[in-house]
């Protein structure tokens, strides 16, 4: 296809994902290892100190897991968290994830996170999944993509907005629109259906939860009211398994590993793969090699997970009836629910989404035929072909979304004066008139905020601007009519006018935690990559990196105790593969050194999964019995304490079970 | 103070020049989105000022509408069409969210009709939504001491019964008139529609009253409800 094509990209707090509209369908994009999903994992790699700054490079996604164990202190996971926060805003975060932040951030500044020697903000994290996903999806077309449709929590609020965006462009995307998770979902699955009526999304993700409930009408996508929270997920439940592990590794064996990076993460994979074992399972087992030699076993049955995550779980309670009184209905009318993220793969999950709508009362079940991985994905990929006009499909689709926070100002006594209301359709505006209080006056400061609550001190802080320029006059002469406008993406502008002399003012919005397009400018991914101006060359340097990269990988591999486990067959596709890559990678046929690095990567899988395994046990022996009691006189960060301790693990030694090699389901 | 009169000369498209017809936001003609001109909210669904709706009818133009004139439809358009439909898209919604709730509805055509209603501005002190009615004075006075005796309570945590009994009923009779209110203001919406100036002028001034009297009840209907709720949770 000749014109521009759109892509549709979920960047979620654990996994990202990219998508387009084919023909008629959504797709997803697979990445180079042939994963749809792309964990939002970013590493900086490792480079001499003395190296020049445009040897920097990262590495994004599966690849980059093994650095979560292996340089805890150059990786980052879940910045989705940190998007358009302040200092003050992530101080629960802080407790429960392993985020390095710069010591000398200061309140009300952008933060920044430290990798190894180097500082990035949140948006420029994101901005490098964003060009991964981007480059996965040139690699898929074999073409340059430069616009996309990004999705976000409805919850977030402006601030939070204008990082992705911030993101988007950075990564060198012109990003058309921002569309809300769970409307993206309802897109997907209205889309082959004529479905009228009234459906309700919940979605529960790896960071955040988000509740809307639409009006689907002859292809009218309407959203009456939407909820949520955006410090709520999988993340928690991981967090809270962890906090009881860490707890009880204490108690038992005297070991705190709480000031132990690669150690903690080793532990969090275990009780990640737990989780994801209790959906199905009725009991799954903890089985972790401590520093020093002793094990840290326990079982943990399905009815014990339930009692433990219930309070998380029951937090989406609150919002979802919020959602409904909103809408001015009550859950009997909701004709369907979709259920979207990950974590709704928990049975405790479906089990209240059950209970709060009402469906196996009313002889119904809740949606769950899409991936709840990918359908936001997909549903991205939809709202893109709907803005590329490219598909009759989508051509009479049409997405009416709303605000889900008020939009309001500091009036006198630091109230809130509400200006637009919660769920309010966008775009959506406001027109307010200020005037002076001192003759002669020639600025109006205003403080724009977000949020529900009656006083200004318990809401977002959007932004303060000054009305500048006001012609001087007697006190309470000037009228200035100040236009706030939300657009289609969630996005506040403002703009001013004096109405007696004519003069339009002059105002700078700056967010409250933002950046400006000048500090945008300079974090724009490629002018730090010193990249290629032509594709194709960048391409082919590319493509040939990855061939040297894995090569080598495979070399180092080969004196590895994995090695000694691979079968005959196995090391002989490997050298059959190796051969194949290094006649191909000289050459300047993109499309066949692509296959070759596939085929290496194919036969190298099983190698991989054994050598990882390796590394999540070497962490945790490498550290000696000296560290961890230093480690444990230290007060040990902040506590967690655990509500209830697992069950002890009966372990026949005998049949000692081998873990099963890594499910690459992950809950998003 | 009246904003525009309805009898401005009729505009034109400004890509085929076809005079514009019943939506001044949207071209019938060649289907181009147009400047935001100073519409009325009644103007932008080409109805008249009028209290009585169709709602159904006024959702139907909604979406048909936004079908033509949403943003998304204008994601390849030049920069101008693309801050025409943004403005041309948030007047709409601005419009059919205020003419589909009869209560902003009566309250913007008010304002239409130069009276300055409830919490207009920033800023404003809300005084005067704690004005009770006179014909209710006593009994404002005996709820708020209610209320003020079961905040008290609460914040010592007692329970007291049968103040959560007076309460109840205090609510009942409350939201009663909240309901007498409505029925007067419906009343008064199709003598106005129906009325000419004189009539108009007088069913203007009695709903500005309602409305006022309404916002009161509201208020204090809200009040009894937070207290009562903290109560039983």
């Amino acid at each position: 296809m000749p014109e521009e094509r759109i892509i549709g990209i979920d960047l979620g707090t654990t996994n990202s994902l990219v998508a387009y509209m084919e023909s008629d369908q959504p797709v997803v994009i697979p990445g180079v290892d042939g994963s749809n999903l792309v964990p939002s994992i970013v590493v900086l790699d490792p480079v001499a100190p003395d190296a020049p700054v445009s040897a920097r490079s990262v590495t994004v996604g599966n690849s980059a897991r093994r650095a979560l164990i292996e340089t805890p202190d150059r990786a980052i996971y879940s910045v989705k968290r940190l998007m358009g926060r302040g200092l003050e805003d992530v101080q629960e975060e802080l407790k429960l994830f392993p985020f390095r932040l710069a010591d000398d951030i200061q309140p009300g500044e952008v933060l920044r996170i430290r990798l190894g020697e180097m500082q990035f903000t949140p948006s420029e994290i994101s901005a490098y999944i964003l060009r991964q996903l981007k480059r996965n999806a040139e690699r898929y077309f074999g073409a340059e993509v430069k616009k996309a449709v990004i999705t976000v929590p409805a919850y977030f609020n402006d601030a939070q907005r204008q990082a992705t965006r911030d993101a988007g462009r950075m990564a060198g995307l012109d990003v058309l629109r921002l569309v809300n998770e769970p409307t993206a979902a309802a897109l997907a699955y209205g889309l082959d259906r004529a479905k009228e009526g009234i459906i309700a999304v919940y979605d529960l993700g790896g960071g955040t939860f988000d509740i809307s409930i639409l009006k689907l009408n002859d292809g009218i996508f309407e959203v009456i009211a939407t909820n949520g929270d955006t410090h709520l997920g999988g993340d928690d439940i991981d967090n809270l398994l962890l906090a009881v592990a860490l707890d009880e590794i204490r108690n038992e064996h005297g070991i705190d590993l709480r000031q132990q990076p690669d150690a903690i993460q080793a532990l969090r994979k275990a009780v990640i793969e737990a989780k994801i074992a209790l959906s199905s399972e009725p009991a799954a087992k903890l089985d972790i090699e401590l520093p020093g030699g002793d094990r840290y076993r326990r079982e943990i049955p399905r009815e014990v997970y339930e009692q433990l995550i219930q309070p998380v779980i029951d937090r989406t309670a609150g919002p979802t009836r919020q959602a409904l009184a909103d809408a001015g209905i009550t859950p009997d009318k909701i004709e369907e629910v979709v259920l979207v993220g990950g974590s709704t793969r928990i049975p405790a999950v479906r089990a209240l989404v059950d209970r709060l709508f009402q469906l196996s009362a009313r002889g119904k079940k809740p949606h769950t035929e899409l991936n709840p991985d990918e359908v936001v994905a997909l549903g991205a990929a939809v709202q893109a072909s709907i803005l590329a006009g490219s598909s009759t499909t989508t051509e009479e689709l049409l997405l009416l979304d709303v605000t889900p926070l008020s939009l309001g100002i500091e009036a006198l006594g630091g109230v809130v004066a509400r200006i637009i209301q919660r769920n309010s359709t966008i775009p959506a505006s406001a027109t307010e008139h200020f005037t002076t209080g001192v003759d002669g006056q020639t600025n109006v400061a205003i403080h724009v905020l977000q949020g529900e609550r009656e006083l200004a001190a318990d809401c977002r802080s959007l932004a303060r601007f000054d009305l500048k320029g006001i012609p001087p006059m007697q006190a309470g002469l000037p009228r200035i009519e100040v236009k706030f406008l939300i657009d289609a993406n969630g996005i506040l502008k403002v703009s001013a006018r004096e109405q007696r002399s004519g003069t339009e003012s002059q105002i700078e919005v700056k967010p409250t935690y933002g950046l400006t397009d000048e500090q945008v400018e300079t974090m724009i991914l490629d002018s730090f990559d010193n990249a290629e101006t032509d594709f194709e060359a960048r391409q082919l340097i590319e493509a040939r990196l990855e061939a040297d990269n894995i090569l080598d990988k495979v070399q180092k591999a080969e004196s590895s105790p994995a090695w000694k486990l691979l079968t005959s067959d196995e090391i002989a596709q490997i050298a059959a593969a190796v051969a194949h890559l290094t006649a191909t990678k000289s050459g300047s046929d993109l499309a066949l050194i692509r296959a070759a690095v596939t085929r290496l990567d194919h036969a190298t899988r099983n190698l991989a999964e054994k050598m990882m395994e390796a590394a999540v046990s070497g962490a945790m022996r490498g550290k000696t019995m000296q560290t961890a009691s230093d480690d444990l006189d230290r007060t040990a960060g902040p506590e967690i304490h655990a509500p209830h301790p697992f069950a002890k693990a009966e372990f026949d030694d005998s049949t000692k079970i081998e873990p099963d090699p890594e499910p690459e389901e992950d809950q998003k | 103070m009246f904003t525009s009169p309805a009898t401005s000369a009729p505009a034109a498209c400004w890509a085929c020049a076809t005079v514009l017809g019943r939506s001044p936001l949207l071209c019938t003609a060649c289907g181009k989105v147009q400047p935001v001109a100073d519409s009325d909210y009644f103007q932008v669904f080409g109805l008249e000022r009028k209290l009585g709706l169709d709602l159904a009818a006024l959702e139907r133009e909604f979406h048909r509408l936004s079908r033509k004139l949403h943003p998304d439809r204008f994601a390849r358009a030049t920069a101008q069409e693309q801050a025409w439909s943004l403005a041309a898209t948030a007047l709409l919604n601005d419009a059919y969210r205020t003419l589909r709730d009869p209560i902003q509805r009566t309250e913007y055509l008010l304002k239409l009709s130069g009276l300055k209603i409830g919490e207009e501005n920033a800023g404003k002190s809300k005084a005067a939504d704690r004005h009770p009615p006179a014909d209710l004075l006593e009994e404002v006075f005996e709820l708020n001491m209610q209320l003020e005796e079961m905040r008290m309570n609460q914040k010592m945590g007692e329970d007291d019964l049968s103040l959560q009994a007076g309460l109840t009923a205090a609510r009942g009779k409350f939201e009663a008139l909240l309901a007498e209110v409505d029925g007067d203001l419906a009343a008064k919406s199709a003598q106005w529609d129906a009325g000419d100036p004189a009539t108009r002028e007088k069913a203007t001034n009695a709903m500005a009253a309602l409305l006022d009297r309404r916002r009161y009840l509201r208020n204090l209907v809200r009040d009894v409800n937070e207290v009562l709720s903290t109560a039983t949770t």
